[in-house]
């Protein structure tokens, strides 16, 4: 039998519904699997190895009464902003570390209600704030292709869990890149669904219009089966839409029988910027090919011109939104809490100078400064206008094309240190990924080849974009090319 | 453009995060350096566009006015660096 812990959702649940593995012996082996790799990856900042044990002893009774679903027993790791009942939830920072909900996020209930085993909590940039996981205020995560490189991030531990084998799909939240993003570096697939298709009740908010649940999982059909389970309107987020939703994974045709014939592709060449790294820009082109080959029609003449100014949309928008949000960390009604000063005043902005770190500090920084009288119209009123052109550039797109293909990232992973002193460099390893937030529409990262750097080979993510609520079109898309190359089976060399 | 030491202190006390001296040089250097790249906002033109505050088209979401049950205080106030009778305690907000 192939190794358990990379098993996709469809192996482990035939295994278990033939009753030939216990759900109990799954969570063993992903476990275990943690276990021996875990001390050099750091995907997890907690692990529930007792309560993944019960929830998986639990699972197999579901299975044997015969009630189970596809998730039913099925390990997963979730990143630790999105609250669990009774179990820590830290966001990776010092205001959290000690932090224990009360209540589970909507996913959360919807992951225990499908009989999934959570074996843990994973690292993150903290409050969802970075895009290499280093500014996790406990330890980096490292990326399980090459440990001397990032993850990417902010959900590098759910990405880095997921292609490492200790998981076998996971949960992260993108607010400007951060499933698609760390995906893409880690070589799995990674969904940010539409804005509003996923309740974000129970999720610690960084930027309120921005935030978006989503899966990873190591194929599409994976991924699929996940979003299927945590989608749909859900009273306690008002942002969540009164959709319904189809079902992604059943949707996906079976191996072998995808075309995309009569499939109308846009490539925007805002997007193959002439500085993109050679060697990423061959893999992504490689791969539009492949879709045309699969029947596709690729049209490169397609001009997003307002892409050049989404880096600033972004960091006006998503820094003011964090200011307002993070101003509930006050050291009064949970969290690090600073007592030791003379007044109220003190204690909490000493509470705030101990317990966020600078990346936090910087954006709360920025954002207060956009929102601050004299600077509102020509920062957060502005930057709220060019979002409507972004959207529109992207609306009349979607007039012409069912979808529209982009490299992920402007490079493969980068080395550990690289940017950490650098904000703006760092800030521009989300180009690609940013303008689909701003807009709220929905975005897939799946494996598309590998790079060679200084003797190690490194994942490249081919983005898939749709037009709102279509992430149907864009798994199928995703899903056909997935299964026309071999990219997803590779294993990292751990 | 290029953030006065005394913009960076205002700031930081509005926003209550707590800068020491080392951090203030710090960040005027690196803020700075991030609003020299929002320039690119006033160069385009957005006469006419109204603002997009998220991207959904919905507005006024009612929720059903009907009593729930809420969290027992015991829960909310677990996590309280401290409570008493009930309450969540605090240093005096209008000292004397």
């Amino acid at each position: 039998m192939a190794d358990l812990h990379y098993l996709t959702v469809d192996e482990a649940g035939a295994l278990l519904k033939r009753r030939e593995i216990s759900a109990v012996e799954l969570t063993r082996a992903v476990l275990d699997r943690i276990a021996a790799v875990d001390g050099r990856v750091g995907a997890y900042v907690t692990v529930t190895e007792a309560l993944a044990l019960e929830q998986a002893a639990a699972a197999d009774a579901r299975i044997a009464a015969g009630e189970g679903g596809p998730l039913t027993g099925v390990p997963v790791c979730v990143k630790d902003l999105i609250c669990t009942a009774g179990v820590r939830t830290t966001c990776s920072s010092r205001m959290l570390e000690s932090f224990v909900p009360p209540y589970d996020a909507h996913v959360v209930e919807r992951l225990r209600e499908a009989g999934a085993v959570i074996v843990g909590k994973s690292n993150m940039d903290e409050f969802a704030m970075g895009s290499s996981t280093e500014n996790s205020a406990f330890f980096p995560t490292h990326n399980p292709w090459d440990l001397e490189r990032v993850p990417g991030g902010s959900s590098g531990g759910s990405a880095a869990a997921t292609a490492a084998g200790e998981c076998l799909v996971a949960l992260g939240s993108d607010t400007g890149g951060s499933i698609r993003q760390p995906a893409a570096l880690c070589g799995v697939v990674g969904v940010k669904p539409t804005y509003g298709r996923v309740s974000r009740y129970g999720l610690v908010a960084f930027a309120s219009s921005l935030d978006q649940i989503g899966p990873f999982g190591r194929s599409v059909r994976d991924a699929a089966l996940v979003l299927d389970a945590i989608s749909g309107q859900d009273g306690r987020d008002a942002t969540s839409a009164p959709l319904a939703v189809p079902g992604f994974a059943a949707a996906l045709p079976a191996a072998g029988a995808a075309s995309l014939r009569g499939l109308r592709v846009g490539v925007p060449r805002e997007y193959l910027p002439d500085d993109l790294d050679p060697a990423v820009r061959a893999a992504v082109m490689k791969a539009i090919e492949q879709v045309a080959d699969l029947g596709a029609t690729v049209d490169f003449d397609l001009s997003l011109p307002s892409t050049a100014a989404a880096l600033a949309v972004y960091y006006v928008l998503a820094p003011s939104e964090a200011s307002t949000n993070l101003a509930r960390y006050d050291g009064v009604k949970y969290g690090y809490s600073y007592t030791e000063g003379a007044s109220m005043w003190e204690n909490m902005e000493a509470t705030r100078q101990h317990g966020f770190g600078d990346e936090v500090k910087r954006r709360i920084m920025l954002g207060t400064y956009a929102l601050s009288t004299g600077y509102y119209d020509a920062y957060y009123l502005k930057a709220q206008k060019v979002r409507t052109l972004i959207r529109r550039e992207f609306d009349a797109a979607f007039q012409k094309y069912d979808v529209l293909l982009t490299p992920v990232t402007p490079t493969a992973a980068f080395r550990l240190g690289e940017k950490v002193d650098d904000p703006y460099a760092m800030y521009l390893s989300d180009i690609f990924t940013l303008p689909v937030n701003i807009a709220g529409l929905p975005g897939a990262s799946v494996p598309c080849g590998f790079v060679t750097v200084d003797g190690k080979e490194l994942p490249v993510g081919l983005q898939v974009l749709a037009k709102p609520f279509d992430e149907a079109t864009m798994l199928r898309v995703a899903h056909a090319y997935e299964q026309a190359t071999a990219w997803h089976g590779r294993r990292p060399p751990l | 453009m290029a953030l006065t030491r005394a913009e960076v202190l205002h700031v930081a006390k509005l926003a209550r995060v707590g800068l020491t001296e080392a951090d203030v040089a710090k960040f005027q250097d690196q803020l700075s350096q991030i609003l020299d790249h929002f320039d690119v906002l006033s160069r385009l033109d957005t006469e006419g566009v109204p603002p997009t505050t998220h991207t959904l088209p919905l507005e006024n979401v009612m929720a059903a006015d009907e009593p729930r049950p809420s969290l027992p205080q015991d829960a909310v106030l677990a996590n309280a660096p401290l409570a008493q009778e009930g309450h969540l305690r605090v240093r005096a907000v209008l000292e004397e």
